[in-house]
């Protein structure tokens, strides 16, 4: 695209892109969106603040979803077999059927309930008289129809506001049918101000009702647990291909592709590898607090990010057999990486991406944009809170307020039996020392340069001026943003849902993702929107027939 | 197997819906509102309703779909949320700048009792809404209706505009129903080609199916003017595709402004188009095109060169009921047996229709209204059949059961051409037969014998 590389070298100065992105709001809006906006220093613990995890303005059109999104779809959707059965209208389950594209395959056990969709499917007379008795009724059937081993319960906007009782609902139901574990999340759409706060609740949830339920050993060794990982188009699948091939064994992904006996054996793990930090760190330090598991952040997208981790992984064991087993792997899949990035860096380097997803994958995903030499001039997250943008120093600093407050903390202790610590603390100290960092994220900004625009809560109008402004060779959101960028010309790729494409993480992940930025962005379809005639409409002689 | 859990014996299931042929009315409206020009629609309740619709007509249309919400938390859904939208409803014009605001209620406002016209009362009252512009808005809970009933509700909501000047303006109303931004294309075509001026109310065509220029337009040229809307009480009648999804708004205009109206079914397939056609005709007093007759004889003699490949072929089907009610007469009038026919939409009418079309034809059929998916995939099971019409979400049964699929209705996510190519009309019923018949001869091809492989069908 040498038109659009041209008009990207005009340097716009990031205070007057931040001025055009709110010129035109009413001036309580423009207050607000201000101190969601920041111009990033990039200077460790000098990086200003940016407001995060506050209230969307009405009318404003966010990217946004709602809890019941962030607990049902992105949380409890992967699970393979546990039914998620939505209490409410039809609509909350069916956007949430299959839509978010969890790849599972059904085990030996032969429970799959992923392509289904249960929904309680509520009429007025059932938010006149309450939902209860049919929601009882409901999970009868699917026991009676399907003999899952747990249903999860799921609320909505007006099952919250009529008080139908899902947990005692659910309580009962799992007293009368026995072998059925049956619990429910308070998830009504309304809670907190986006998905992040259904995370919360789904993770509590799981955390309460299901691990540590199953004492039953599990085999293998250097266990661990995987978090944060959704297994969208099958990264799950590529990330444990890497782990089997170093010998670590992941005993449970939260929550890709997972079973119940996953989760509910997950306290046998010596070691929780966070992917997204803020969907699930919370349940990394419950699982520390009970039974003494130490955590570390990692990043499996990206080629060099991957082989970062599995080395953190490997370190954090102590294990010389694991550490060159790690570095074969790594060895050996590097190759194939290196050609890849050899072949397309020649036409990616020195282009420029916005991203604006999620409330990690914005970040995760720039360790492979830089990989094949390309900036990232503005990105930002729909759902983080501060410490996912400045690093988990300032989470003493976080001021709660009323809509976080709504949003339960679980405590947790140490457990009476089940408690071990897994290191020392004089091995832990020496771990730090040799650059194993626990409990430990620097956040967005740090990775950024200096100058770039880092926003929260990117809105419909604020991507189309940013865009229009800084003509970036690619942007980064979901569905919903996808058309109108590229109607501007310019390409767009989906990183919830990739696009139908995948895996993107690990190695192979990373030769994917690299292949597919170099078609993005060095097509000629974006060449083709202008007819021949409106190039040049100007008519300066007519032909004339003979 | 993907649905493998999926059994034959079919149970009495009266509080679980699994695999809905259905979703809420919020979004039905949502789209109804973009076939009006330079309207932005307004989810009023909590923002995930409004990310849901959004996403799913992306997925459906392939084009961006701009839509506001009130984006509400805890605290409006306590107190209400009147402090939302009138702030909404400020932000929008300040920010977007539309002509139109549709708002639709949602499961949360109706269940708080968010009084709609009231907020709007105050809205005007304290000056949020500028000179010239407009805010409408239908009421939508998601716990009555469907998606179907929700676009009608909204389309019953543009009459608000309906004005009678006493002038006749010697147009046409037609309100097309939830189908394709090209069937309505195709519609207006065949209104232009009778010799007919038209009102078509909403016309998403150009917003939904519009071009690739490098310039994003937030209101896309296309939709229906407010002008339009204001004509349509002067026109000279009505005629509303689909019960459900057109016929309350064509019924409340003739009550308002006393424009006759009549409710057809939607034109898909050969008999529909041929009343819809001659309702046009008639109402117009003009003579059909000779054009439209040739279009017209082509599908007829496509019908009858093929007749061999469709002949009591046995057809599942489910989508929303104005459709699969013209797709079922347009089946059975080809001599196919529709045997399996679902809608997850409510309303008695539409089991007693079915039955009515398929009496006497030599087949049994199994209907349900307020079905699901799962229970078309049971009576698949019970009595297999040779093609399955569904959404997207069909295919799980299609692949399960191997069982040629064609994709059609609401939504198609995974295929390209329906905002395209449309299956109204004549033209779209040939291009319904050539899908048909595409899949039932690609099937023949993949499972003859050697011996019988033959090249010309």
């Amino acid at each position: 695209m040498v038109t659009a590389t041209k008009k990207k070298m005009v340097q716009w100065d990031p205070a007057d892109v931040k001025a055009e992105l709110i010129k035109k709001y009413p001036p309580k809006v423009a207050r607000k969106r201000a101190k969601q906006i920041m111009i990033n220093e990039a200077l460790e613990n000098e990086t200003p603040e940016i407001t995060a995890n506050v209230r969307t303005t009405p009318g404003i059109i966010t990217m946004r979803g709602c809890t019941y999104a962030g607990c049902k779809g992105v949380i409890m959707g992967p699970t393979r077999d546990i039914v998620n059965l939505v209490h409410g209208p039809i609509g909350c389950s069916f956007y949430a059927w299959l839509t978010r594209r969890n790849q599972t395959d059904a085990g030996p056990d032969g429970d799959n309930f992923i392509n289904y969709c249960f929904s309680t499917d509520m009429q007025e007379q059932d938010i006149i008289f309450g939902g209860e008795k049919k929601l009882a009724a409901a999970v009868q059937e699917i026991y009676d129809l399907m003999h899952p081993k747990s249903i999860a319960i799921f609320a909505t906007c007006p099952v919250g506001l009529i008080g139908d009782d899902i947990h005692t609902v659910a309580k009962n139901m799992k007293d009368k049918l026995g072998d059925c574990n049956v619990y429910a999340f308070s998830c009504e759409g309304y809670k907190g101000v986006s998905q992040s706060a259904g995370h919360h609740i789904a993770n509590n949830q799981v955390f309460r009702h299901i691990v540590g339920e199953n004492d039953t050993p599990t085999e293998g060794e250097f266990k661990i647990n995987l978090l944060g990982e959704y297994n969208i188009g099958g990264d799950g699948f590529e990330i444990d291909r890497i782990f089997k091939k170093c010998g670590i064994t992941n005993i449970a992904t939260f929550s890709g592709n997972s079973t119940y006996d996953q989760f509910a054996t997950a306290h046998q793990a010596d070691l929780n590898a966070v992917m997204c930090h803020r969907s699930i760190n919370y349940v990394a330090d419950m699982l520390e607090t009970k039974f003494g598991i130490p955590w570390i952040k990692v990043n499996f997208i990206g080629a060099n990010a991957t082989a970062k981790s599995l080395r953190k992984i490997a370190a954090y064991f102590e294990d010389q057999a694991l550490i060159d087993r790690v570095e074969a792997v790594i060895k050996e899949e590097m190759p194939e990486v290196e050609t890849a990035v050899a072949d397309i860096r020649s036409r990616t380097e020195g282009k420029t991406a916005m991203l604006f997803v999620g409330g990690s994958r914005a970040h995760h995903y720039q360790e492979l944009f830089k990989e094949v030499g390309m900036k990232i001039i503005s990105a930002g997250y729909e759902f983080a809170h501060r410490d996912d943008y400045e690093g988990r120093q300032v989470l003493p600093n976080l001021k709660v307020d009323a809509d976080s407050r709504n949003i339960e903390e679980i405590e947790v202790e140490a457990d009476a039996t089940r408690f071990k610590p897994r290191k020392t603390p004089v091995q832990l100290v020496a771990l730090e020392d040799a650059g194993v960092k626990f409990k430990h994220y620097d956040g967005l900004a740090p990775d950024m340069e200096e100058g770039t625009l880092i926003i929260d809560d990117l809105n419909q109008y604020e991507a189309e001026k940013l865009v229009e402004i800084m003509k970036p060779d690619i942007f980064c959101a979901g569905i919903k943003e996808k058309f109108s960028i590229m109607k501007l010309g310019v390409p767009m790729k989906q990183l919830h849902s990739y696009d139908s494409g995948g895996p993107y993480a690990g190695f192979q992940g990373a030769i994917n993702f690299y292949h597919e930025i170099d078609r993005l962005t060095s097509s000629k379809v974006w060449t083709y929107l202008k007819a021949p005639w409106q190039e040049s409409p100007e008519l300066t002689a007519a032909y004339v027939w003979e | 197997m993907l649905l493998r859990h999926t059994r034959k014996e079919i149970g009495e299931r009266k509080a679980v819906s699994i695999n809905p042929a259905k979703t809420c009315q919020p979004i039905g409206a949502m789209y109804a509102a973009l076939g009006i020009h330079g309207c932005l629609p307004h989810s009023h309740g909590s923002q995930g309703c409004c990310a849901y619709h959004r996403s799913a007509l992306t997925r459906h249309y392939k084009e961006p779909i701009s839509a506001a919400t009130s984006s509400f938390t805890e605290g409006a859904s306590v107190f209400g949320g009147q402090a939302n939208l009138l702030q909404g409803i400020n932000n929008i014009f300040s920010v977007y700048e539309p002509d139109v605001i549709a708002v639709h209620t949602t499961c949360l406002s109706e269940t708080i009792g968010d009084d709609l016209p009231q907020i709007r009362k105050k809205a005007q009252t304290e000056g949020k809404i500028p000179e010239g512009k407009y805010v409408i808005g239908a009421s939508t809970p998601s716990y009555v209706g469907s998606h179907v009933t929700g676009f009608s509700n909204m389309v019953k909501s543009m009459i608000e505009f309906s004005e009678k000047t006493g002038r006749k303006n010697g147009k046409i109303n037609i309100i097309p129903g939830w189908v394709e931004p090209c069937d309505m294309e195709e519609i207006k075509r065949m209104a232009k080609l009778t010799g007919v001026e038209t009102i078509m109310f909403p016309d998403t065509s150009g917003v939904l199916n519009a071009p690739m220029t490098g310039e994003y337009k937030m209101f896309p040229d296309g939709g229906t003017t407010i002008a339009e809307l204001k004509s349509t009480g002067d026109s000279t009648g009505t005629l509303a595709l689909g019960e459900w999804c057109s016929a309350d708004a064509a019924r409340v205009l003739d009550k308002k402004c006393k424009v006759p109206c009549r409710v057809l079914d939607m034109p898909f397939g050969l008999k529909a188009t041929d009343r819809f056609v001659d309702a046009m005709r008639t109402i117009a007093g003009v003579s059909v095109s000779d054009e439209l007759a040739v279009e017209r004889g082509q599908l007829v003699d496509m019908i009858t060169d093929m007749h061999q490949y469709f002949y009591k072929k046995k057809v599942a089907i489910a989508g929303d009921p104005d459709q699969v009610i013209a797709m079922v007469e347009f089946l059975v009038s080809i001599d196919m047996c529709p045997v399996h026919v679902v809608t997850g939409t409510p309303g008695k009418k539409f089991e007693k229709r079915i039955k009515e079309i398929t009496k006497d034809k030599g087949f049994e059929v199994n209907v349900k209204a307020r079905g699901d998916l799962f229970l078309l995939h049971q009576w698949i099971q019970n009595e297999p059949v040779d093609l399955l019409i569904c959404n997207t979400y069909g295919k799980y049964i299609a692949r399960d059961e191997d069982i040629p699929f064609l994709r059609w209705g609401f939504p198609i996510l995974d295929r390209q051409g329906h905002q395209y190519f449309p299956t109204v009309g004549y033209k779209g019923g040939l291009r319904l037969l050539e899908k048909i018949l595409g899949l039932l001869l690609d099937r023949k091809d993949r499972d003859d014998p050697e011996e019988s492989f033959e090249l010309v069908l």
